[in-house]
């Protein structure tokens, strides 16, 4: 799925899928039930959360931007979801989702306003976004939790099981292969790539840059927003700073996962290892019950042994 | 002169702005321009513009670093370990404190230099380790501080406040003479075109390494004097400051592409950033919309500075970077 | 300064490997005292290599460097500066983002990162002045000066860094004859004290004036080097190419008048830049824009592909009016413009995507073209005879004649109707001039309408059926038939009326 590598097994994609396998098995020697089906479908589940948002991120950074926008657009299409299925009116209910993944949308496209027309690094619009986004929920909620909860669809999605599968790691999937088959199909995935190397000699080629931009901004809000759909279902309401815990493991899963943050290569195979990774690395490390300033240390560490392993691979090939 | 407004046209526009606001503030203030109000105000803006400084040396060399707030809540929570007591034990910690900041700055510089990996990407996984390491000294907000000495550091000499003091300082006798320097002009350079200036003969590698510490140790310094202004030590601070430090180097018209700026710019940014907020306090906005209107000024202020690009009428002009 | 000194520099065997391509293959060569040497070769083969390899920019993989007899590595370019090897590069060694005194200071000898010694900045302002850059002022930002400007600063950066052996790259491209002049004054006086000078240049007549000994490099191999005289023009360019061209530019075809016009520009402007322009494309003709750089004939391309916002007048493709605001619109085949950008690197193509990847770019979104059908590909890539050995190969590791041909593939394989081409052949060696042309004028005989922007007039001459040339946004001569001659282009390019130029054209 990678749209540069051919390979679909190329080597940098293949490091954190090992690596994840690494962890799984060190893990179990000491926690038996690591290799556990629950353990893991109940991890499947997790990183289904993480998972949906990186797709997106991993379509920008693919670009050569970045969308730190995702913790408001996820804190906000929470909001929106438990808002409106906590009125209890069944057709407001039934419009719950759809109207979180339009905010998602639309919050994509006012970052590629800033991005695309005004030519703002990525980096500071979509930070000024995030701003503007926690200012009109804190003027929302009062600044309080907010109340409403999850409706039935967002519950079953979070947390629900199809054949013992976590429906949240089947619609992941979904939305992956959704988006692998539109970066295939189409040029989308090459454009992606061949703006994330150079700009100016893709849009040469005749190619309408700006439409992309904004498709991939779109593509990430929406799926930031379906990341916040899946956690409100999850923990059945929405919370200030939802999102925050969710930016910089994006980021991560997205680069350990051989996505160049500069843009052009990657995929989101490499990504989905990723993920797989983090969640893991996480998981253990709670497992492990060591006190939250050790598990950031080793967390910290880690990924900085993963991007050594990374930009040593790429040497090579 | 009109070459001088010319390369300096972005710190010119934000010192304006600045005053422009400053004034404002002072005139809608219900106890106006008083020794009290302008420390209290000072005090807030010095600890943002200490950030942005070590956020500035990592963006003129066309960096980021994620991991400016972390290093603050390394140093803050150190500082709250070490600075306890009187007399040289106090001298003795603030070295500590800052000789840590510059560890962390050059562990960041030694993993970009040497292991070749993006800045934003290692200064997001060191950023962790550093706020792991300030849990580990203070799980929970507390500490204190030598009162004595934050005091000294935080109210006014003869009716100015020490804040401001310190800032002239850092310009004057640090920024002025370091921009004069080999090592300012290389970091210029190397933000500008690393090719350039492997090629004129600049060390590349030392003087990124050299910038990297001096973010160090001006996110010590920013921890630090967090430390002063509030007494305590707190793991929680990372993440705020990390983001106020990038929107204030671009607010101070630091171009994110590197190669332009000032530290003078950095400052500029952070006392604009903290002054709004003070407006909004006193402008009788209800507190709940203070956030958003924030959020909106700053939207509006970079919007602002990148409608310029509409006036492009060659569609390849806007690539160039 | 005899005969028996060791040379300044003298490199042994050396070989410099990029992956798989050889840059340079077991070269011998050295430089003495007192030597204006220069270094000739077509692009590629390995001049700027050479170069680079001597003044510390890059390692060679095998082989070694003596410096005065004594062999040598050299670290950085900052060791070979401190050495008295100064390079001026090609690719300006200028910081933008800093001001002209800034500029002069970074990294001059004995500048550490701490004070920074002032001497070099009255030397350097002393070679500006001789040189005609007394006005370039020294709190100038660089990014803000021409780039002849920026040449002459660099220059004076070189000298006023004591250089042993002084390496010209490319030197003086963007100066105009007269400073050109004073630099060689600069150079032979620098010569005469016994400096080493390395000077690569493209121009014959800058050789002839100024060189004691010229090397000639093909291929990354060191061919020759003999003292300035001892050949004549044609043997040498034997000597560089490697083979007899006889006949660089295809037979021409005769123009047919009253084939039908495909596109027309009526009274076509943009702004200031350019102004009141009338230009007309019939089907199977080769049109040249001529003129100095900058005049606005780029323009017409842009415009003509849809990058300029706010165009005035009309363009007429096959009788309908067109308003083109993008490149993804104008090269739909209901419009059929296809356009080569002037800058390969970072205009024509992605360095990083492999051959494949950059030939379907411009065919994604096209149309009614399957973009991954090879078929569309392989007839020009075998009419250019691409060298290659995958089409997965990233393209920045192709030579640039080699890239040059992808980019023109890319673009073929649309099959437009028109073809807008900004100078194909810049920096390009002989024998790929040589297919380009050929392909240029099989296409026109197949129907193609091609627009033509160039820097050699020959190509006008040759190649082209008529010649628009322009200055300062407008075309000021449109040539036909026995008009287009050299005397003519030329003259018409500095807005002089034919006559005045003549005797001057004549031995230039």
């Amino acid at each position: 799925m990678s749209t540069q590598i051919r390979k679909p097994f190329d080597l940098v994609v293949a490091v954190p899928f090992a690596a994840t396998l690494v962890l799984i098995l060190v893990g179990s020697v000491f926690y038996p039930q690591m290799l556990g089906l629950d353990y893991l479908s109940q991890q499947l589940q997790i990183a289904a959360f993480l998972g949906v948002i990186a797709m997106g991120a991993t379509i920008v950074i693919l670009l050569g931007h970045i969308d730190l926008s995702v913790p408001w657009v996820l804190g906000g299409a929470a909001l929106i979801s438990t808002t409106l299925a906590g009125t209890g009116d069944p057709t407001l209910t039934m419009l719950a989702i759809p109207a979180a993944l339009g905010f998602g949308a639309l919050i994509g496209c006012l970052n590629a306003v800033g991005v695309v027309i005004l030519r703002i690094p990525s980096m500071v619009w979509t930070l000024a976004m995030n701003s503007i986004l926690l200012g009109s929920s804190v003027l929302y909620t009062g600044g309080f939790n907010p109340k409403g909860e999850a409706s039935g669809l967002m519950s079953f999605v979070a947390t629900g099981r199809v054949l013992g599968v976590p429906m949240a790691f089947v619609l992941w999937m979904g939305v992956a292969l959704v988006l692998a088959l539109v970066l295939h199909r189409t040029g989308f995935g090459r454009y992606l790539s061949a703006i994330g190397y150079n700009e100016k000699a893709t849009y040469l080629s005749g190619v309408s840059t700006p439409s992309v931009l904004f498709a991939a901004f779109a593509i990430a809000g929406v799926c930031s927003a379906l990341g916040g759909v899946l956690l409100a279902g999850y923990a059945n309401q929405a919370y200030q700073s939802m999102g925050d815990p969710y930016l910089l493991p994006t980021i991560a899963a997205v680069v350990i996962g051989g996505t160049s943050i500069l843009g052009g290569s990657g995929g989101l195979v490499g990504t989905i290892g990723g993920v797989f990774f983090i969640t893991l690395l996480n998981s253990v490390l709670s497992v492990m019950q060591i006190s939250e300033a050790w598990r950031n240390i080793t967390f910290g560490l880690i990924i900085l042994v993963m991007l050594l392993i990374q930009t040593l691979r790429r040497k090579e090939g | 002169m009109r070459d001088f407004l010319r390369s300096n046209r972005r710190e010119v526009i934000a010192l304006a702005v600045l005053v422009a606001l400053l004034a404002v503030y002072l005139g809608t203030h219900p106890r106006g321009m008083s020794t009290y109000v302008m420390t209290i105000w000072a005090n807030q803006c010095l600890i943002l513009a200490l950030a942005a400084i070590a956020q500035f040396f990592a963006v003129i060399v066309r960096g980021i670093d994620l991991s400016v707030g972390a290093v603050m809540a390394l140093t803050n929570t150190l500082a709250s370990h070490v600075l306890g007591g009187t007399g040289i034990e106090l001298i003795g910690g603030a070295g500590l404190v800052l000789l840590v900041g510059v560890l962390c700055g050059l562990i960041n510089g030694a993993l970009v230099v040497f292991g070749r990996i993006q800045p934003i990407v290692v200064t997001l996984a060191t950023a962790s380790i550093f706020v792991g390491l300030a849990l580990i000294l203070r799980p929970t907000p507390g500490g204190q501080i030598n009162y004595d000495l934050a005091d000294a550091m935080t109210l006014d000499v003869l009716g100015i406040p020490t804040a401001l003091i310190i800032a002239a300082m850092v310009i004057g006798l640090f920024w002025v003479p370091l921009r004069r320097t080999g090592l300012g002009l290389g970091l210029y350079a190397i933000g500008s075109s690393e090719q350039a200036a492997f090629q004129s003969g600049l060390q590349v590698r030392i003087v990124r390494m050299a910038s990297f510490g001096l973010g160090g140790l001006f996110a010590g310094l920013a921890g630090l004097y967090f430390s002063f202004v509030t007494t305590t030590g707190d793991a929680g601070i990372a993440t705020n400051f990390t983001l106020n430090s990038i929107a204030a180097v671009v607010l101070g018209g630091v171009a994110l592409r590197g190669g332009v700026g000032s530290v003078i710019g950095a400052f500029a940014g952070a006392f604009i950033l903290k002054t709004i907020s003070a407006l909004m306090f006193f402008s009788g906005l209800p507190p709940l919309a203070q956030p958003l209107v924030e959020g909106l000024v700053l939207a509006g202020a970079i919007a602002i500075g990148g409608a310029e690009i509409l006036r492009v009428r060659n569609r390849l002009e806007v690539f160039a970077r | 300064m005899t005969p028996n000194d060791p040379p300044i520099v003298r490199l042994k065997g050396v070989t410099k490997r990029y992956g798989a391509t050889c840059a340079l293959n077991d070269v011998d060569f050295a430089c003495h005292p007192g030597e204006i040497h220069a270094v000739l070769g077509e692009n590629g083969a390995g001049k700027s290599t050479l170069m680079k390899i001597i003044s510390g920019v890059i390692p060679p993989t095998e082989g070694a460097i003596y410096l005065d007899g004594t062999e040598t590595t050299l670290a950085s370019p900052r060791d070979a500066v401190a050495r008295g090897l100064v390079c001026m590069f090609q690719e300006l060694s200028l910081v933008p983002d800093l001001s002209v005194r800034e500029n002069l200071l970074l990294g001059a000898p004995g500048s550490g990162l701490g004070r920074l010694p002032k001497t070099a900045i009255a030397r350097a302002q002393q070679v500006l002045a001789q040189i005609d850059g007394r006005h370039i002022s020294m709190r100038a930002r660089v990014a803000d000066l021409s780039l002849a400007e920026r040449q002459q600063v660099e220059i004076a950066k070189a000298l006023a860094r004591n250089p042993r052996l002084l390496i010209l790259d490319e030197a003086t491209s963007a100066l105009n004859a007269s400073v050109v002049d004073k630099v060689f004054d600069l150079i032979r006086a620098e010569s005469a004290r016994g400096v080493g000078v390395l000077f690569i240049s493209h121009r014959f007549h800058e050789i002839e004036a100024l060189a004691d000994k010229i090397s000639v490099f093909r291929n990354g191999s060191h061919v020759d080097t003999f003292a300035n005289g001892a050949h004549d023009y044609s043997a040498i360019i034997g000597k560089m190419v490697g083979q007899r061209i006889d006949d660089l530019f295809p037979p021409k075809s005769p123009a047919d008048p009253d084939a039908e016009t495909v596109l027309q520009l009526e009274g076509f402007g943009w702004g200031e830049a350019l102004q009141d322009v009338n230009i007309t494309l019939r089907k199977g003709s080769i049109v040249g824009l001529g003129g100095l750089d900058g005049q606005g004939q780029a323009h017409v391309l842009h415009g003509l592909f849809g990058v300029l916002k706010n165009t005035s007048g009309r363009i007429v493709l096959e009788g309908r009016d067109l308003a083109l605001s993008s490149p993804k619109q104008a090269k739909q085949p209901d419009i059929g413009i296809a356009l080569l950008p002037e800058d390969r690197k970072t205009e024509a193509l992605v360095l990083q995507q492999s051959i494949r990847a950059n030939m379907q770019l411009a065919a994604l979104g096209t149309d009614g073209v399957r973009a991954s059908d090879p078929a569309l590909y392989q007839p020009y890539l075998d009419a250019l005879e691409l060298k290659y050995a995958t089409l997965d190969q990233p393209v920045g590791q192709l030579s640039g004649g080699n890239q040059q041909k992808v980019a023109l593939t890319k673009w073929l394989a649309l099959k437009p109707r028109c073809l807008l081409l900004a100078d194909p052949t810049r920096g390009i060696d002989v024998k790929t001039k040589t297919q380009i042309y050929g392909l240029l004028r099989q296409l026109a005989d197949a129907g193609t309408a091609i627009l033509l922007l160039s820097t050699d007039y020959e190509e006008f001459i040759h190649l082209c059926d008529e010649t628009h040339i322009f200055y300062d946004g407008r075309v000021v001569r449109h040539l036909q038939g026995d008009e287009v001659t050299a005397n003519n282009i030329l003259s018409a390019a500095l807005n002089m009326p034919a006559t005045e130029m003549g005797a001057e054209v004549a031995h230039a």
